[in-house]
């Protein structure tokens, strides 16, 4: 009975509408907050920098940016990896040609660049729907992969083809380069993460969330009621992209240090991500990071008990990484399209209720 | 009562109506070959409860869908407080003030009670996309505006008990109400409703013949509307367009066309699922 609503009542609509609405909700999310601020950057090392809570952060920050096109807008996309791409070309672009400006500007830069280019990637989507954007957005990431591998002045004309991220600091912490510290890495991410799903919660509750969602559920009457569905769709788009294009700048120049296009934001990124929003919850922003923790923790997990533990090989652990992925993507289609949210969710009900029933 | 009076007339329980809101002249609507209106003009007068009546596949929601933007007319015009309207999109029409619901529910699905309600204020809410994602005092604040007058329609309509409930989950004659919920949300001048009572039992037929008078009433809100019980057609609406295959047969009031010759050769020679 420890988590309950009873008594909990709101006396106005602002706070009817917060966030959590439910004082144990709230009492938790800033227990979050303060085990992911207050003690994990002090005890952060390489491994758990590097194997769980950077790629973890970036991928966060990726699944709400689909998420938001696809579950909030229901704009199917699969050219995720391509946006990553241009996000993380961007910033080393921007990085190399102004090194004197903070990298918190170039990753933001990086992501309005990302939003630009997902505009104009997402015009067919005024005409054309479902299974015909997909192939649409499926064209996209093929161009701008290739694209990014043909012009050299796009890796500013390395021998390798590679991009790598030189060292810059804010205030003095080193935050991208061979030198930077686990923590820093870790909180650089942390914060960004925090502060678009703040953004993003933001925009999904209010009236343009509800005009993407109108669009999703049913686009005739979304217009009969006002929406005009050019704005709804191409703003889904740009913001999406941003979200999108801020995470490709930190995995290149945060997470990897040095990328090549085809081999970092290929198709699998694509999918990759998209599996994290499905699995995740579909129009859910926690859903978003459960998902994105769940497949990054899921390979870790795997290796660690299937390879470590029972010595199994690692060639046959990945392949059962595969296919547990795709058994879930399966299940949570047919059975649960809303994904571990909406598991979460019902279960939270069930324990409000308990011990009693009804 | 002299209804062609251009100021408007008085009804028998003494509403004042007045003069010409919406006009309808010489429309023209073709699919390919097939013409579902032919050459249809009639007026909707400001404070009235407009009716559109005929067996189906008459054209009557076509009728709504050339005002609500969704089919452009071959030939017509529409005139709407005096001036010619320009080819609209829905969208742009909504935001001249006309709102309307369909005769297959058009709900959305995934959202809340409330959630869909206020998608019905989209049309008034301004704030940017920086202010709402920052929720700034402005965006919080109309939010909470908004959120008031959405309040005012569920105590209006008696649907507090499922404010939060998916949508999804609601019975037909609920989600009925939802949808008129959502478009008095938009406090429109003018209030198409294509067959809001088709599929509910007796009980839910008295309750929405009571809101759509009383919204009428309370609120001066114009309604055209689409009703294939004769009953309540006769009872609601000043007056009464008839239509048969996409051709005028009949306008004027309740009485009038009663005993229009056309009208009930119409009614008797076409077999009808109600
Ligand atoms: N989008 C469309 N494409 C082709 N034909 C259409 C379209 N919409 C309507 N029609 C045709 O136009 C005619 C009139 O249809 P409409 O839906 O307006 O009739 P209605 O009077 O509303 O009938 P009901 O009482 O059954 O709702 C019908 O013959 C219909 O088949
Ligand atoms: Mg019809």
């Amino acid at each position: 009975m420890f988590y309950r609503e009873a008594g909990d009542y709101k006396t106005s609509y602002p706070e009817d509408s917060q966030t959590f609405p439910i004082k144990f909700d709230r009492i938790r999310y800033y227990a979050v907050l303060a085990v992911a601020f207050g003690i994990i950057p002090f005890f952060i090392n390489d491994y758990w920098a590097n194997a769980v809570f950077v790629p973890f952060l970036i991928y966060a920050i990726a699944a709400i940016g689909l998420n938001i096109l696809v579950g909030y807008c229901g704009q199917v996309s699969l050219g995720t990896g391509g946006f990553m791409a241009v996000g993380a070309y961007a910033v080393y672009k921007l990085m190399t040609a102004f090194p004197e400006v903070s990298i918190l500007i170039h990753v933001l830069l990086a992501g309005g660049i990302t939003a630009g280019v997902g505009v104009i990637f997402g015009l067919p989507s005024l005409r054309i729907k479902g299974f015909y954007l997909a192939v649409a957005t499926l064209a996209a990431q093929f161009f701008l992969v290739w694209l990014f591998n043909k012009v050299p002045w796009f890796y500013n004309y390395s021998a390798s083809g590679q991009i790598s991220a030189p060292e810059r600091d804010i205030l003095g912490v080193i935050i991208t380069g061979p030198n930077t510290t686990a923590a820093a890495k870790y909180l650089f991410c942390a914060l960004i993460l925090l502060a678009l799903a703040w953004l993003a919660r933001n925009l999904t509750r209010g009236s343009v969330g509800r005009k993407w969602m109108a669009i999703r559920d049913m686009d005739i009457a979304a217009e009969i009621i006002g929406v005009n569905p050019l704005t709804a769709k191409l703003s889904a788009f740009a913001i999406s992209s941003f979200f999108i294009g801020v995470a490709g700048a930190l995995f290149f120049a945060v997470y990897l240090g040095a990328a090549e296009v085809g081999e970092s934001f290929g198709i699998q990124k694509s999918f990759l991500i998209l599996f994290m929003v499905i699995i995740g919850g579909l129009g859910s922003i926690f859903g978003s990071l459960a998902g994105a923790a769940f497949l990054v923790l899921l390979p870790v997990f795997l290796k660690n008990v299937l390879v470590g533990m029972l010595g199994w090989p690692t060639d046959l652990a990945a392949h059962i990484e595969l296919l547990i992925i795709g058994g879930l993507i399966i299940v949570f289609l047919i059975a649960e399209p809303h994904g571990i949210a909406q598991l979460w969710r019902l279960a939270k009900e069930k324990l409000r209720l308990w011990p009693f029933p009804h | 009562m002299n209804m062609q009076n251009p100021d408007g007339y008085t009804t028998a329980d003494g509403r004042q109506i007045g003069g010409v809101m919406m006009e309808m002249k010489n429309i023209t609507l073709r699919f390919g070959g097939v013409a579902a209106i032919t050459d249809i003009s009639f007026d909707i007068r400001e404070g009235e409860i407009r009716a559109i009546i005929g067996p189906n596949g008459a054209g009557k929601s076509s009728m709504l869908n050339v005002i609500s933007g969704f089919y452009v007319p071959q030939e017509g015009e529409v005139w709407f407080r005096g001036a010619k309207r320009p080819p609209m999109k829905p969208y742009q029409v909504a935001g001249m003030g006309i709102a309307r619901t369909f005769q297959n529910i058009a709900l959305f699905e995934g959202m809340s009670v409330l959630d869909n309600i206020m998608t019905g204020r989209l049309t008034q809410m301004k704030s940017g996309l920086l202010a709402q994602a920052m929720w700034w005092g402005r965006a919080q604040a109309e939010e909470t505006a908004h959120r008031e007058k959405v309040e005012k329609v569920i105590d209006f309509l008696e649907i507090q008990h499922i404010r939060k409930t998916p949508v999804g989950r609601l019975p037909y004659g609920l989600k009925k109400r939802v949808e008129l919920a959502r478009a008095l949300a938009a406090e429109p001048k003018l209030l198409l409703l294509d067959e809001p009572m088709a599929g509910m039992n007796v009980e839910e037929k008295e309750d929405m013949s009571r809101f759509i008078l009383d919204v009428n009433d309370e609120f001066g809100t114009t309604i055209a509307l689409i009703e294939h019980d004769m009953g309540v057609v006769m009872d609601l609406s000043d007056r009464v367009v008839v239509m048969d295959y996409g051709k005028k047969i009949g306008d004027g009031t309740p009485d009038e066309v009663r005993n229009n010759q056309a009208v009930i050769d119409a009614y008797l020679g076409v077999s009808h699922d109600e």
